[in-house]
């Protein structure tokens, strides 16, 4: 898809020139056109860098540093700081990284699981309600989660699991989003011949969701593992409801705490530390993966 | 994330395998967990919240009063002009929404259509498109504190304010104007790159024979992006203003980081969630919380069914398109 993309004006327009229209155009207007395109795009890839890079920057750079004025070349404090961070005591960073890859890697695999075999489920068989199923599920997908907050908040003091991760996590299985994209990717490539033959072959119907659908998915299942972690890596609102005791915070919440702290006597280095842990690592994933994700992000949206 | 899925007209009912009577119960088999999971996470809490809007439960020094049945007084308290309103508090987080928003759809579009421009042929756009799609994966509230270190009075911003303003820093957060521009401009960097992408693949899905025609009839690139591109991607700029809309509704990691959870300058940046969220763990009223979860339910309901009808005239749309390849064979036709 993202191959698809980047080619796709370039064999258009490959497809044109045979057609000789350059001469008819005046050349120059469009080198104009052009440089302009280039410094606005550059302009505003600065401007999401920029922050990133201030970051970046000031993680290397002691307190004094920081405070003594603004540079754009790297410090020598890097592992000072981070030393500093990870063994703070009021805000344990590394337990907050342990929670957040628990909670984010659970959801992820629950929410990609469950809701590949939703989908498969309205899919493949035939029953009734099925279309029913299908749009409400729809329906639900456009309901805020933040809305049902309170009662999900009083029902886990209820049932006495609040501070646990347990409503941060199995709440992934029934999740709309992951289960529409998994349903458009099986339209487009999951012939139900497959599943014909592996009936006819014997296997029931679990294994051959288990063994062989789940292997066919396993491109939409990558990049729906991708959004489901991070927005769960990055969710704040309910975990800071529902999480209380500092063993179980999860990383947001101590971004919170950080704000709340007086901020002026922090050790700025060591702010910029706790930022950058929160930040960095996603956005090295990120680029790595940036292919799939944004082919993902085009998929996501309508298209005819 | 709830703006990448869009939403789908119902399925065109397909003769499919598994039509056989003895796999149908594997259908029901392989919905239970969406559905139990669905049904005790979020149906019941959902019902809960609404049934709490009409007690009055709330918390008074250590103890609990309530819940005891109120009928409408907690509607009729946020409708109340001489309390916490639900019309300032909608006011705050609209005003911050559309300060983010409008830039966002005007550069969205503008880079949209270059992208897909096949006359301008730009290079490196797998570059660009990857960098500013970055921010949308940042942790919101990490990108607040970091927003909010920048800017802070000992910041690298004001280092250089500074250096004009006889070495006064300008306090942002003092303001309401300058704190809602940054929480503007955080949801601006944070959505733009996405909307971009969801642009550019609507803008792809128009048919090149239609803008060829326009062109070959002298149509500038301004006419046909006005005439031509905006009419035929217009359902998906229903879906992108109103899942946009009900997004900025649920506004709540950036405002609350930046302003540690004050709304400040006095109240004025408090959203419709940061009031939520204060009224169920910080000095808890579930009555209120309840009739304020109410209330942006309804609103979003609304705004939904927006995107059913916007996409309802996905049909004149896509009817514009044929007519306009139906003209251009006529012309054709006429040997133009």
């Amino acid at each position: 898809m993202a191959k698809k993309d980047k080619n796709l004006p370039e064999v258009k327009s490959a497809l044109q020139q045979p057609n000789g229209d350059p001469s008819m155009k005046p050349d120059h207007g469009l080198l104009i056109h052009r440089i302009v395109c280039y410094v606005v795009l550059t302009f505003f890839s600065i401007l999401c860098l920029f922050f990133f890079y201030i970051l970046i920057i000031n993680s290397t750079r002691e307190h004094n540093e920081i405070t003594a004025g603004f540079s754009l070349i790297p410090g020598v404090s890097f592992v000072n700081n981070f030393v500093s961070a990870v063994t703070d005591a009021t805000i344990p960073v590394v337990r907050g990284i342990i929670n957040s890859l628990i909670i984010a890697g659970s959801s992820a695999i629950l929410s990609i699981y469950f809701s590949a075999m939703t989908a498969y489920a309205i899919h493949v068989y035939d029953f009734k309600g099925k279309k029913f199923m299908f749009n409400f599920i729809l329906i639900i997908m456009t309901i805020p989660t933040q809305l049902s907050a309170l009662g999900l908040f009083t029902m886990c003091t209820d049932w006495h699991i609040r501070d646990t991760f347990i409503p941060l996590i199995v709440p992934s299985v029934a999740a709309p989003t992951v289960f529409f994209f998994m349903i458009q990717y099986m339209k487009s490539s999951l012939p139900l011949d497959i599943i014909e033959a592996a009936r006819i072959d014997g296997s029931g119907e679990f294994r051959t969701f288990n063994t062989i659908v789940l292997p066919i998915l396993k491109p939409a299942l990558a990049v729906q593992a991708i959004f489901s972690f991070v927005a769960s890596w990055n969710n704040y609102f309910v975990p800071g409801l529902i999480l209380d005791s500092t063993e179980n915070k999860t990383l947001p919440i101590m971004i919170a705490q950080l704000r709340g702290a007086d901020f002026l006597k922090f050790d700025l280095g060591k702010v910029y530390m706790f930022i950058f842990i929160a930040i960095v690592p996603v956005m090295i994933v990120y680029f790595c993966l940036s292919k799939f994700i944004i082919a993902g992000v085009a998929v996501g949206g309508v298209k005819e | 994330m709830a703006q990448q899925v869009a939403v789908e007209k119902a399925p065109t009912p397909k003769k499919k395998g598994g039509g056989i009577g003895k796999y149908k119960k594997w259908g029901y088999i392989f919905m239970i967990p969406f559905t139990v999971v669905f049904l005790v996470f979020q149906a019941w809490p959902l019902i809960q919240t609404f049934y709490y809007s009409v007690f009055e439960y709330f918390r008074s020094g250590l103890d609990y009063i309530g819940p005891n049945f109120v009928g409408l007084d907690n509607f009729a308290s946020i409708f109340d002009f001489s309390k916490v309103n639900i019309f300032g508090l909608t006011y705050n987080t609209l005003v911050m929404w559309a300060i983010g928003f409008i830039p966002q759809i005007i550069i969205s579009l503008l880079f949209a259509y270059w992208f897909t421009n096949v006359r301008l042929r730009l290079k490196c756009l797998g570059l660009f498109k990857t960098i500013i799609y970055m921010p949308n994966l940042i942790m919101a509230s990490a990108f607040a504190m970091l927003i909010f270190s920048i800017f802070s009075d000992i910041g690298p911003v004001n280092d250089i304010i500074k250096i004009f303003n006889n070495g006064e820093p300008f306090r942002f957060l003092d303001y309401t104007y300058s704190t809602m521009g940054l929480v503007g401009l955080m949801n601006f960097m944070m959505w733009f790159g996405n909307t971009t992408i969801l642009l550019m693949a609507a803008m792809m899905g128009i048919n090149e024979s239609v803008i060829e025609a326009a062109e070959i009839d002298g149509a500038n690139s301004g006419q046909i992006f006005w005439k031509i591109t905006l009419p035929l991607i217009r359902p998906i700029l229903v879906y992108v203003l109103i899942t946009s809309l009900i997004g900025g509704l649920q506004m709540y990691d950036v405002p609350q980081i930046l302003t540690n959870g004050t709304g400040g300058p006095n109240f004025t940046t408090r959203t419709l969630i940061m009031y939520l969220s204060s009224n169920i763990s910080g000095n808890p009223n579930y009555g209120l919380a309840g009739a304020i979860s109410v209330v942006i339910f309804i609103i979003c309901a609304a705004l939904s069914l927006i995107v059913y009808y916007g996409f309802a005239a996905d049909k004149t749309s896509r009817e514009a398109n044929k007519a306009a390849k139906a003209a251009l064979k006529a012309e054709k036709r006429r040997g133009v």
